[in-house]
């Protein structure tokens, strides 16, 4: 049974309905065969754009759909009961749109925005690369500057979309110093920019990931967003926003798998009772709800911080952790719900639980959250506020 | 051109549907309902004749104050403005008081060049409101369309029957019903959703129809559900071993149940 919802506006509770009839009808009878091939379904991005699902947490006068996160981020989870890869994918095409939305010039953000977030154009960013992961101030991608250009050289690991996105937002070194790093949105047919095979990973299989390789890629300097030497913190800023994301997508997958869970233990029968009845069982289902509505309740919690206007990136951290360890667990549980047959890839249960494993990695790796929500402890905090 | 959209708002089919205890009416209450799927190539249908040329879609429902919900999700598509006919006297309609009751809100709405329905609603099924919606309203009805053009004052639409597929012309204004086989309605908008609350949709009264109450309702219908029964629970179905003689007690079965 999907999940009960309260949303803010009768406009928001009609989203949550089309979202679930999309789901339904449209993500549902495909999931499991891009998964199983490993197919980009660049046309559901195509139907989300014209839905106006890949805009939805920026302002209606660009483009978006000026949902507050509180929303957009219950959209994003029933999306990922259904298809993580696709929630994710959402998840990932609005952090690309962030530095130009947040820190673009009206100029830029006229120019590239509605496209962006009608969905005509799919994103993509560039932060991580082979060496440098958790720690993406050891980043060696350098972009030089030569006349109005700049000039971009390395290599860029894992990229959400690498290949498949229309312009990828790039972090590149400017300077020397180890936070000199600066954002650049260059567009797909940038001569030398190239995609490699995309990686063969446990999961998450309809969602590509490809190392992009940058070789001599002249960007005119008009590209660039915010100021020389401060993208580090356009993207640590996008971060937050993108945790909470991942988190929606964790809850969501969750409460999918918690879903198949039920049913299956309603129909199934061992000694001669269906197998909800018996208490050791059903005990593990209790565990796995209240795994899920914790993850929901943290996470919505965030966001109605950030929605607010308060600081939210210890609250974002707490909710990437709690609700991709829970989605963990609960997708793990699921597999041992349905016994030999969760072990097949008849049920989708197995792919739920490859899917929730690269959620405690990706956006920050659970560790890295434990490491920014453990700083914060020695920072003052515990404000009393007003709802606006 | 201008068109009206009759639409119903029908209980899910996937919901538990059930009728009402005190008078064996359609319960419309108690269940989750939704604008009739059938409708939705009906208001698919107009909304690709409006955006091919101009004109207004409006939609128009005949239900109790849920109903609105079918006319909010037809605005939300893309349809322009809402009629909304509630009145307590209206419950337990048959489908002869439901065509006249329609076919004043159409008289009141204006003369539209086109009147387009769904083929049948997904609770009643009988799909005869379109024809004596036409009747009333005095216009030609072409019914059970799975392609429709306008060009100019003539519509032509395609039936596809059992044994013939069908060309039918008419000149306009005309009334259509049309099948599931039509278009693939499209998913209303975010932006759709958005604009829809601030189209406007009117609330109608039999008294603004100059229908009497007598004329409509439980009392007036010329048919009336006597009694209803749940359906029995699916009893548990029998496995047969197949010990070489499967083919044969397979055959026995259909034949007990007079299949075969
Ligand atoms: C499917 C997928 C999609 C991705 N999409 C994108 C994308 O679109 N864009 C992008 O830029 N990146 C993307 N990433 C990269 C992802 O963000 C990184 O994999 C992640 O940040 C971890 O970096 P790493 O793999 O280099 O691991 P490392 O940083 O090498 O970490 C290895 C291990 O060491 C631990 N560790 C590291 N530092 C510390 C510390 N200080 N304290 C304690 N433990 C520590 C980590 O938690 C981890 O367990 C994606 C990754 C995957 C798998």
């Amino acid at each position: 049974m999907p999940a009960a919802r309260v949303l803010p506006t009768p406009e928001a509770a009609d989203l949550i309905r089309l979202v679930r009839e999309f789901a339904t009808e449209e993500l549902a009878p495909r999931a499991a065969e891009a998964e199983a091939t490993g197919t980009f379904p660049r046309e559901v991005f195509r139907q989300l754009g014209q839905l106006g699902l890949l805009g939805l947490p920026y302002p209606e006068s660009e483009g978006g759909g000026g949902q507050p996160y509180e929303v957009y981020l219950q959209v994003l989870e029933e999306l990922a009961s259904v298809w993580a890869s696709v929630a994710v994918g959402t998840s990932v095409h609005a952090l690309s749109c962030f530095g130009l939305a947040t820190r673009g010039t009206d100029e830029q953000r006229q120019r590239w925005l509605p496209d962006l977030l009608g969905g005509e154009l799919l994103g993509a960013y560039c932060l991580s690369e082979p060496h440098a992961g958790s720690d993406p101030a050891a980043m060696t991608t350098r972009a030089v500057r030569d006349g109005d250009d700049y000039v971009i050289t390395g290599a860029k690991a894992w990229t959400t979309h690498g290949g498949e996105a229309d312009y990828y937002k790039v972090l590149a070194r400017t300077s020397d110093d180890r936070g000199g790093i600066s954002c650049f949105l260059v567009p797909a047919d940038a001569e030398g920019l190239t995609a490699d095979p995309p990686e063969h990973k446990m999961g998450l299989m309809g969602s590509t990931t490809a190392t992009m390789r940058f070789d001599h890629v002249r960007v005119p300097a008009e590209r660039r967003l915010g100021d020389e030497g401060e993208g580090l913190k356009i993207a640590l800023a996008g971060l937050d926003a993108g945790r909470l994301g991942i988190a929606a997508c964790a809850t969501g997958l969750a409460q999918g798998a918690l879903d198949r869970a039920v049913a299956y233990a309603e129909e199934r029968e061992a000694f001669g009772r269906k197998i909800i009845e018996h208490e050791g069982l059903a005990f593990v289902l209790a565990d796995m709800e209240a795994a899920v509505q914790s993850a929901r309740a943290i996470t919505l919690h965030a966001a109605r911080l950030k929605d607010q206007g308060l600081p939210y990136s210890r609250e974002a951290s707490i909710a990437k952790l709690v609700a991709t360890d829970n989605a963990m667990r609960v997708t793990t549980d699921a597999v041992q719900v349905l016994g030999g047959y969760g072990y097949t890839k008849d049920f989708p249960v197995e792919r739920y639980m490859r899917e929730a494993k690269v959620m405690q990695i990706f956006e920050g790796t659970n560790q890295i959250q434990r490491l920014v929500i453990s700083r914060s402890l020695r920072k003052p905090a515990g404000a009393i506020t007003v709802q606006k | 051109m201008n068109i009206v959209v009759c639409v119903k708002y029908v209980p899910d089919a996937q919901a538990e549907r059930t009728f009402n205890a005190s008078d064996n009416t359609t319960d419309r209450e108690n269940v989750d309902g939704l604008l009739s799927e059938l409708d939705e190539y009906a208001v698919e249908a107009a909304l690709k004749l409006v955006e091919a040329g101009e004109g207004e879609v409006t939609v128009v429902t005949v239900g109790p104050d849920q109903a609105a919900d079918a006319i909010k999700k037809a605005l939300q598509m893309g349809a322009d403005k809402g009629v909304h006919v509630k009145d307590d006297a209206i419950h337990g309609s048959d489908a002869i008081a439901t065509s006249l009751v329609l076919a004043e809100a159409i008289k009141k709405i204006g003369s539209p060049d086109l009147v387009v329905t769904g083929m049948a609603s997904t609770d009643g099924t009988m799909g005869v409101v379109p024809t004596m919606l036409a009747e009333r309203l005095g216009l030609p009805a072409v019914t059970y369309a799975s392609e429709l053009t306008v060009d100019g004052a003539k519509a032509t639409i395609r039936r596809d029957g059992d044994v013939s597929t069908q060309t039918i012309e008419a000149t306009l204004p005309a009334l259509i019903s049309v099948t599931d086989q039509i278009n693939e309605p499209r998913y209303p908008s975010f932006k759709g959703i958005m604009a829809a609350k601030k189209k406007p949709v009117e609330e109608w009264s039999l008294a603004d129809l100059g229908v009497e109450a007598g004329q409509v309702g439980l009392d007036a219908a010329w048919t009336k559900v006597e009694a209803f029964a749940a359906r029995p629970p699916r009893s548990q179905g029998e496995i047969v071993t197949d010990e070489g003689d499967g083919g044969k007690k397979l055959a026995e079965f259909l034949a007990s149940r007079k299949f075969i």
